[in-house]
C-alpha cells in the first residue's frame, strides 16, 4: 500500500525542518520519498517541525540556510517555533495570545 | 504592446491620477474633502504630515507629484507649515503637469478651499478622461514588489512565484524593484554573489549590515506578531522568505528612496535610513515601502501576501498575490491572484505566468482588486538619508 499524499513539505534536502502542507493533528505526517513522522502537535499551515532530532544550540536549516539556533533539544516530529528557536540576529516581537499557530485540528 | 499616457516630461504612466497633496497634516481634511466627489474619476490623495522641512520628503513629494502615473497636480497648504511649497510647484510645473496650489489660511478657510479644489481637480479629471492611451513597451515599466502580513506560505508558494515574474519581466528590459533590506537580514551573503560587480557586492552586504545594526538598536526585528501567528520564527526566516521575490537575476544596482533605476533589470531599494537612528522605524507599515519604490518611479506593485493584506496605494496600483490558500478563501475579493494553488498541485511557473500576464493587463488599464474596492492608502514620513555612491549603480 502506498503512503498518503505528503502534507510536509521539504525545501531543500539539507533542511532539518518540514513545513507543514495544511493543518496537522497529532500523529503521523508524511514527507516526501516515503518519510514519515510523528507529529507531537497540531500544527496549522505554514508552521515547521523537526524531521530529525535538534540538539539545544544547533543551526535549524530551511531553505538550506541557518534561520536560527535551537534554544532546547527537539525531538524529530516536534514543532518548532518560538518556544525552542531563536533567531541569531535581532530578537522576535510576539504576541503572545496568538504566536503559538496550534489549533485544536 | 501596452497602452500607457504619454507626459510631457517623456514618462509614460498606467494611469492618469490628479493627485491632490496637502503639505501639513492640517491641509489633509480639505485634501480629502476636494477628492471625495472625484475619488471614482482618478483624484488620489498625497501628502506630508510633518511641520518641520526634511530634505527627504520634499524629494520624495517632488518625484510622487511627478509621477508617471500622475497627470495633474493640485497644492493644498494651510499657510505656515515649513514644507516649501515653491519648489515643489516649480518641480511639477517643469514637468508640464498642470499644476495649482492652495493655501487655506489665504483662501477664506475649509469651505473656499474645498470650493476651489473641487473646481480645479473637476477640471483636471475632466480632461483626464478624454486623453487617449499610447502604445507602451513592457521595457519602459518599472515595477516594485513587497511582501506584507508574511506567513509560512509566502515564502514558498508567493514570494517565489513573483521572483519568476520578475526574471521574466526583468529579461523584457522592465525595471525590477525589491526592496526591505531589514527583512533581507540572513541572505546578505547570497544576495551579494548575484551582485554585477564586486563593489555593488559591497554594497549589498553595507546595507543589510546597516539594517540590522538599525533594527537592533530600536529593539525590534521587521517582524509583526501576525508572522509568528502564521509560522514565521526568526528574521532570518522571514528574510530567505522575502528574498525569493527578487528572482534570479544578476542585481544591476542599490537605489535609494526616489531614485529611478538608470536601465532595466534587477535592483535593490535600500529603505533603511543613513547615520544615527533618529525618526524611529525604516518601514512604519508596508504602505511606507509601497511609497517608496512608488518615488522611484514604480508604476505598479507586487504584493504578496500570507495573512491577508487588503491595502491599494494612491500612485502605484497594487497587484495582491495571496500566498495562503486559506487566507484566499477568506479574502477572495481582495485578492488578484491565488498563489496558494501551488501547494495544491499547480506549478510555480503557472502562477509566475500568471503574475507576468496581470502585470501587462493592469498596465493597460485593467483594475486591481483593490482599486475596484477603493484603496488608496499612502503614508510618509521623516527619514536621512545619503546620496548612493558611484559603486551602487555600475555601468
Amino acid at each position: 500500500m502506498s503512503d498518503p499524499n505528503p502534507n510536509l513539505l521539504l525545501l531543500s534536502e539539507h533542511d532539518s525542518v518540514f513545513v507543514a502542507l495544511e493543518a496537522i493533528a497529532r500523529g503521523k505526517a508524511y514527507g516526501p520519498d516515503g518519510a514519515v513522522v510523528e507529529v507531537a502537535s497540531a500544527v496549522t499551515l505554514g508552521h515547521k517541525v523537526a524531521r530529525y532530532p535538534i540538539s539545544k544550540g544547533d543551526k535549524v536549516i530551511k531553505y538550506g540556510v541557518s534561520i536560527g539556533s535551537a534554544t532546547q533539544d527537539i525531538a524529530a516530529g516536534e514543532h518548532v517555533h518560538v518556544h525552542n528557536l531563536r533567531s541569531d540576529y535581532t530578537a522576535t516581537h510576539l504576541l503572545e495570545e496568538t504566536a503559538g499557530g496550534v489549533n485544536d485540528a | 504592446m501596452l497602452e500607457g499616457f504619454a507626459r510631457q516630461d517623456g514618462k509614460k504612466g498606467i494611469r492618469n491620477y490628479v493627485a491632490v497633496a496637502y503639505l501639513v497634516e492640517c491641509a489633509r481634511h480639505v485634501a480629502n474633502e476636494i477628492v471625495l466627489p472625484h475619488r471614482d474619476q482618478g483624484a488620489q490623495v498625497i501628502g506630508f504630515p510633518g511641520c518641520f522641512p526634511n530634505e527627504y520628503a520634499q524629494t520624495m513629494m517632488e518625484r510622487l507629484c511627478t509621477h508617471p502615473n500622475i497627470g495633474a497636480v493640485l497644492l493644498v497648504s494651510l499657510g505656515c507649515e515649513s514644507f516649501n511649497r515653491f519648489q515643489l510647484e516649480k518641480a511639477i510645473k517643469d514637468s508640464g503637469r498642470p499644476v495649482q496650489s492652495i493655501v487655506i489660511q489665504k483662501s477664506g478657510g475649509t469651505r473656499k478651499s474645498i470650493d476651489l479644489g473641487r473646481r480645479f481637480v473637476g477640471e483636471q479629471v475632466g480632461a483626464m478622461a478624454s486623453a487617449t492611451r499610447v502604445p507602451m513597451d513592457v521595457s519602459e515599466l518599472i515595477i516594485g514588489t513587497v511582501c506584507g502580513g508574511s506567513d509560512g506560505t509566502s515564502g514558498i508558494t508567493g514570494n517565489p512565484a513573483v521572483g519568476l515574474a520578475f526574471d521574466r519581466l526583468g529579461a523584457e528590459g522592465a525595471a525590477c524593484i525589491f526592496e526591505e533590506t531589514g527583512e533581507l537580514i540572513g541572505c546578505e551573503h547570497i544576495m551579494a554573489a548575484r551582485a554585477s560587480t564586486p563593489e555593488l557586492a559591497v554594497e549589498l552586504e553595507q546595507s543589510v549590515v546597516k539594517a540590522a545594526r538599525y533594527y537592533a538598536t530600536l529593539g525590534f526585528g521587521s517582524f509583526a506578531a501576525g508572522n509568528a501567528e502564521g509560522g514565521l520564527t526568526t528574521i532570518e526566516e522571514k528574510s530567505m522568505g522575502a528574498y525569493a521575490k527578487s528572482g534570479s537575476a544578476q542585481i544591476r544596482g542599490l537605489i535609494k528612496p526616489g531614485d529611478t533605476p538608470p536601465s532595466g533589470g534587477l535592483f535593490l531599494l535600500d529603505v533603511v535610513p543613513d547615520g544615527e537612528v533618529r525618526y524611529g522605524f525604516p518601514n512604519v507599515n508596508d504602505n511606507a515601502e509601497i511609497v517608496e519604490m512608488a518615488a522611484c518611479g514604480a508604476h505598479l506593485t507586487l504584493f504578496v501576501t500570507g495573512r491577508g493584506s487588503v491595502v491599494g496605494n494612491a500612485v502605484s496600483p497594487v497587484i495582491k498575490i495571496c500566498a495562503n490558500p486559506e487566507t484566499y478563501n477568506n479574502l477572495a475579493d481582495d485578492m488578484d491572484i491565488n498563489a496558494g494553488r501551488i501547494l495544491n498541485g499547480t506549478s510555480l511557473s503557472e502562477i509566475g505566468e500568471e503574475i507576468y500576464e496581470q502585470v501587462l493587463s493592469v498596465s493597460s488599464g485593467k483594475q486591481t482588486c483593490s482599486e475596484e474596492l477603493g484603496h488608496a492608502e499612502f503614508i510618509l514620513t521623516y527619514k536621512i538619508f545619503e546620496p548612493i555612491g558611484p559603486a551602487c549603480l555600475p555601468r
